[in-house]
């Protein structure tokens, strides 16, 4: 009788303590911070360089930027040894201007070793559900994109002003979005997410990596950007959707949006 | 007796682990009270924000909500937060200016008061310059051209009271009444006032139909072409109708009222305001910070034609040059139906949100 009471109490404890770490997986060994830091051709964009028209895009525009949010998710290690795959799956809205999230450790332990490591702009399609992540839905206002557009989640909001060719000051707001071109039945929808690949990395007990965006590749290659033409009312248009997922995604001549920067130990 | 030993360690173990921190500082606590959240919210966003040292209880909100409807909070016993924060109008003043007890107006229109629980960023007023619903109570009570009071002199009133100090204690556990404790009373039933019962709720819940005009409205506010109100005002996966951040909605080219500048002393900031909720609208006139527009469509029209440009004009607002996007008239009677739609009765005609006293 005492031993099933003192069961009884054990399971209680149990029941009421539980927190959701048992595995059946190996003990991971360590969690791998990132810093997000950003630029425009090399000069460092904090929140003092917001709302300045300082910034000239490889279409001559002078521009500045008010507003730079975007979201990562899927980091990724792919082990160079074993070959195995840690993904966890977590996400992270950056906001630069009011400088939240800048630091992110994905959820997940890894062991020590060479890994691949890689992230996703944006949510793939298999993320990109609409309206079920309640941070995003309460974040600046709800991160998501209408229904009428697809649903799901921005990618980034990127706004601000620049002089027109007429010398009128213009606003922009370069919101990339999973293209969708709502003129047809059904909507017709493609992925504009994208992976950015970070290389090879040794993960150590206390890796740390810089992850940095050049703000004016956006507007650079393969497409340059002409704000006089393209400049609102971007999330609608597709091609512009399609552009957008391009000047990301390319890398070449070492150079591109993201980029890895200092790794520490 | 190891038996009994192991027993006691397992359930202080289980007490240790399982502790809340509900308690207040003198040991005190009162009767936790929940706050009825809307099925929609708790499935949509995140969490109300309820501050760790002033939980909700059931005798704070009695307490608050007597004294938010207690003309004794100003100096001459003629005005209560309720004077200018009135429930049939969503708890906002349907005067341009609210007037203080020396017959001196303001020169903001009075917020509306609702949900208030869910401002994630803990910025309140127009130029947000209070962190937390406690600090902006705080204001109106000395405010010259409102209540013109006193704290001492709102506590020592209050003190001599023959219903409040044994309430106080009730609340707190303490009958020494200052500002700190009214403060956090009234914030208690300012977190109760939740409107999440439209008649758009109840569509999105699958028991009532929107009108074809509503959901035509719907399309315009979503739509970038035309409304793209979304962007600010928030969309149906976020209830809150606002995203609680500041801008400059292209009302004036040079600013009398700097509003968030004004607080922080950011240039960049003068003539940002903070987001209204569309919640309400129908109980809610007159619009803008400055009560400027009497009524829907005159807002609906500064949006479309309106619109005028200034440095800190935000880049949402589009086709400044031109005053706006132009929407067609049948366009601008959807919106306002639709905008409608976010009305909720039920909520302005709350009984626990009336004057008890």
């Amino acid at each position: 009788m005492r031993k099933i009471a003192l069961m009884f109490a054990a399971s209680l404890l149990m029941i009421g303590c539980n927190n959701d770490d048992d595995t059946t997986q190996p003990i991971p060994e360590s969690t791998v911070d990132f810093t997000f830091t950003h630029n425009w051709d090399g000069n460092m964009i904090d929140n003092t360089d917001f709302d300045l028209l300082q910034y000239f895009n490889a279409n001559g525009e002078q521009m500045s930027i008010s507003k730079l949010v975007y979201l990562i998710s899927d980091v990724t290690f792919v082990s160079l040894s074993t070959g195995e795959i840690f993904d966890a799956g977590d996400y992270n809205l950056i906001d630069v201007r009011q400088g939240t999230n800048l630091s992110f450790t994905p959820d997940i332990e890894i062991p020590e070793g060479e890994y691949l490591v890689s992230f996703t702009f944006g949510f793939d399609d298999e993320d990109n559900q609409d309206g079920i992540y309640q941070d995003l839905n309460s974040a600046d206002g709800g991160w998501n994109v209408p229904m009428m557009l697809g649903g799901g989640y921005h990618y980034m909001r990127l706004e601000g002003k620049f002089i027109d060719n007429t010398t009128t000051e213009m606003n922009y707001a370069y919101h990339a979005i999973r293209a969708n071109n709502a003129s047809t039945t059904p909507i017709t929808l493609q992925d504009t997410s994208f992976v950015v690949d970070l290389g090879q990395i040794t993960i150590g007990s206390s890796t740390s990596i810089e992850i940095k965006m050049n703000v004016a590749e956006w507007f650079k290659n393969p497409n340059q950007w002409d704000l006089n033409v393209l400049n609102t009312v971007l999330m609608p248009n597709f091609d512009a959707q399609i552009m957008m997922y391009e000047n990301g995604s390319t890398w070449s001549n070492s150079t591109g949006v993201f980029s890895k920067g200092t790794v520490t130990q | 007796m190891r038996f009994r030993i192991a027993l006691l360690l397992l359930f202080s173990l289980s007490l240790i682990a399982c502790k809340d921190e509900d308690d207040t500082a003198n040991g005190y606590t009162a009767t936790p009270l929940e706050l009825e959240i809307p099925p929609l919210f708790a499935e949509k966003i995140l969490p109300p924000v309820i501050p760790e040292d002033n939980p909700q209880s059931v005798e704070g909100v009695a307490l608050g909500r007597k004294l938010f409807f207690d003309k004794r909070l100003s100096a001459d016993n003629t005005l209560a937060c309720a004077g200018c924060h009135r429930p049939a109008n969503a708890f906002t003043d349907p005067r341009q200016f609210s007037v203080g007890i020396d017959g001196l107006a303001g020169t903001r229109n009075s917020m509306p008061l609702f949900n208030m629980a869910w401002n994630y960023g803990g910025l309140f007023f127009w130029d947000g310059r209070a962190t937390s619903l406690e600090n902006q109570a705080l204001a109106p009570v000395v405010d010259p051209i409102e209540m013109h009071n006193t704290w001492s002199n709102v506590a020592q009133t209050l003190q001599v009271d023959g219903e409040y100090p044994g309430m106080f204690e009730d609340a707190f556990g303490t009958q020494t009444i200052d500002s700190v404790l009214v403060t956090k009373a009234i914030a208690q039933f300012l977190r109760t006032l939740i409107s999440g019962n439209s008649k758009f709720d109840r569509y999105l819940a699958g028991t009532e139909n929107l009108t074809p005009s509503e959901l035509n409205g719907l399309n315009v506010f979503l739509d970038e072409n035309r409304g793209d109100c979304f962007h600010c005002h928030g969309n149906p996966n976020n209830p809150l109708w606002t995203d609680n951040i500041f801008h400059n909605n292209g009302l004036d080219e040079t600013f009398t009222d700097r509003g968030r500048g004004e607080v922080t002393g950011d240039p960049r900031e003068f003539g940002l305001f903070k987001t209204p909720s569309l919640r309400n609208l129908a109980f809610s006139a007159p619009y803008m910070h400055d009560g400027r527009f009497e009524t829907l469509d005159e807002v609906i029209d500064h949006y479309s034609e309106g619109l005028v440009y200034s440095e800190t004009i935000d880049p949402l607002m589009k086709k400044v040059s031109e005053g706006g996007v132009h929407l067609t008239p049948e366009d601008k009677a959807d919106l306002k139906a639709f905008l409608l739609s976010l009305s909720d009765e039920s909520f302005i005609n709350n009984p626990d949100f009336q004057n008890p006293n």
